[in-house]
């Protein structure tokens, strides 16, 4: 179950994605998100739909990968979704013992649900297709202005770095320690959530004492290969714009134009249009 | 003068309590000398706690020594201002390899090294791939870590080292958590280096059948180097070694026995091969 995690997990392949410039990611999945939020109506959902399938589609990586990742935060969304379903006060649609559901519930409930699958899936499609150090590299540089107000800007970015790539050691680990406990007659998947959380509490003791271990031995073995901050380092892989950054940077503010303006022509036209044929119809 | 000469080296580690007073000292390294040549292959042996990786430490200036002295080519340990050309010349690879890859990809973390030392891109590149292939990992350079086995994932870590070019290398029991294929693997991209490049090689390990191929043997008990030698004569004294809770490998273990029984073999036999050889001449004669 804990192995399903895809966040910060990079998928080897040759494409286009892979070898755009880390910045022209971060950015773009910055403007991916912003878009998400700022979208409105049928149009535009279809258009970030498009959008988010033709890149998956370009960057080769497997489609199961992506929805593995959604797995983990089914909980989120379903709270999300339930938040919106039941508190949003509105139009009455069903009403049941003290719940209510109403349109406006139902509309932002699935709106959420969109926005939050998209979400991740865009995500990880950065992550999936961006080696953890360079992404750090890219975010290191997108933020080099940072240096001159003081900000550690190359110690958060290798940090970053670290955390990632340690992410599936300590799954694998967590996955080791509850193997010994159940093992010895440890019990995770019964009882309510209190239980559930309280059982856990044996196993986050050990797992921390082997981070922090871990972090001791990674600390020494970088200073023994000559670590020592950000300063008079030299770039194995250096990072510089080219032409297919550009035109990725093109794309992604038409793109992100396109969604604005949608969301503008929908308030004022589309809307009215769309209830005019489909009276009661679905507006999202 | 060798590449690596200790002179009466000591460290204690130190205890303190809240108020800084003195708990306890554990004396990790009780004036320790050695000289090691450059190009040697060198195996320290020792038990549990007897201080062959604080001796691994302090030669790449990771601890500084309490008394006493480490050149490293040359270079004083005890001067903060030679620490890194110190770890640019030992290289270290430490036990564990999950907790010394620092990169997400093969590669990058080869470049790690040479990157923190500032060799310029092009040249970082040419280093990457050739220290790749001195360990035969250059097809795996794109490889995710975590996906590889033990063995290759410190082979990765030696890699890493290399593409500092040190003159040495010193292994900190590298072998300990691999299983017998990985530990073959290691020890013969270890043994390529050493012969190849020409890079000396510091071995620490308590695995007695990694030691039969060095050029020098110390053995280390209780923060003392207690012996000393060529791995002949080191083995040949099957029950020192015993007193210092060490196993003989199993070859000469057998031929010792023999020997005790009554049979007329030579001392510190280390190969299948040498015990078929003397056990034919016994019964030829």
């Amino acid at each position: 179950m804990l192995r399903d995690i895809t966040l910060g997990q990079y998928y080897p392949a040759d494409s286009v994605i892979h070898k755009l410039d880390p910045r022209v990611k971060l950015f773009g999945t910055l403007i991916y998100i912003i878009s998400l939020f700022v979208f409105k109506g049928l149009p535009a959902f279809i258009l970030a739909a498009i959008f988010l399938v033709v890149l998956i589609k370009l960057s080769k990586v497997p489609f199961s990968y992506m929805v593995k990742g959604l797995k983990t935060i089914v909980l989120i969304m379903l709270f999300a979704a339930v938040f919106n379903l039941f508190l949003t006060p509105g139009t009455k649609l069903v009403s049941f013992w003290i719940f209510t559901i109403t349109y406006e519930g139902l509309k932002n409930a699935v709106v959420m649900m969109v926005r939050l699958i998209f979400l991740i899936i865009g995500t990880s499609l950065m992550t999936l297709t961006t080696t953890p150090n360079e992404l750090t590299d890219g975010l290191e540089k997108a933020l080099s202005p940072l240096k001159y107000i003081k900000v550690p800007v190359h110690e958060i970015a290798m940090m970053m770095s670290i955390a990632l790539r340690f992410i599936p050691i300590l799954i694998e680990e967590t996955d080791k320690i509850m193997k010994a406990q159940m093992a010895r007659g440890a019990d995770f998947e019964h009882g309510n959530l209190i239980q559930k959380a309280k059982n856990m509490v044996p196993l986050l003791v050990p797992l921390f004492v082997s981070a922090f271990r871990r972090a001791n031995d990674l600390a020494m073995a970088m200073e023994a290969r000559c670590y020592r901050g950000g300063e008079g380092r030299t770039k194995m892989k250096p990072l510089h714009y080219q032409k297919r950054d550009r035109m990725a940077y093109l794309t992604l503010l038409v793109y992100l134009a396109a969604v604005i303006g949608l969301r503008i022509l929908w308030t004022n036209v589309l809307s009215g249009m769309a209830a005019g044929i489909l009276p009661g119809a679905f507006p999202l | 003068m060798g590449i690596i000469k200790a002179k009466d080296l000591v460290h204690e580690y130190i205890r303190r309590d809240e108020e800084g007073n003195v708990e306890s000292i554990q004396t990790a390294l009780d004036k320790v000398s050695l000289d090691v040549k450059k190009g040697d292959f060198i195996a320290v042996l020792g038990h549990n706690g007897s201080g062959k990786s604080t001796l691994a430490k302090h030669i790449n200036a990771i601890l500084e020594p309490t008394e006493g002295s480490l050149w490293v080519d040359g270079f004083d340990t005890t001067e903060e201002k030679n620490i890194w050309d110190i770890r640019q010349r030992a290289g270290m690879v430490f036990q564990n390899p999950d907790n010394q890859i620092i990169a997400s990809v093969v590669e990058e973390d080869v470049g790690f090294g040479p990157e923190n030392i500032g060799v310029p891109t092009d040249e970082i590149w040419q280093r990457v791939e050739e220290s790749l292939k001195a360990v035969g990992m250059l097809k795996y350079r794109e490889h995710s870590p975590n996906k590889l086995s033990g063995g290759q994932k410190q082979r990765v870590a030696i890699a890493g080292v290399m593409a500092m070019q040190p003159e040495c290398i010193v292994l900190d029991e590298p072998t300990a958590m691999l299983d017998p294929v990985g530990r073959k693997e290691v020890l013969e991209a270890v043994h390529e280096l050493n012969r190849k490049k020409g890079v000396t090689i510091i071995l620490i390990t308590h695995y007695m059948e990694e030691v039969v191929d060095a050029d020098h043997v110390y053995v280390m008990d209780a923060g003392k180097v207690v012996m000393q030698g060529t791995p002949r004569s080191i083995f040949s004294q099957v029950e020192r070694l015993k007193e210092y809770r060490l196993d003989v490998p199993q070859i000469t273990l057998l031929a010792y026995e023999l020997k005790k029984a009554g049979l007329d073999i030579p001392d510190g036999i280390l190969t299948r091969e040498e015990l078929t050889e003397a056990l034919k001449k016994l019964c030829q004669s």
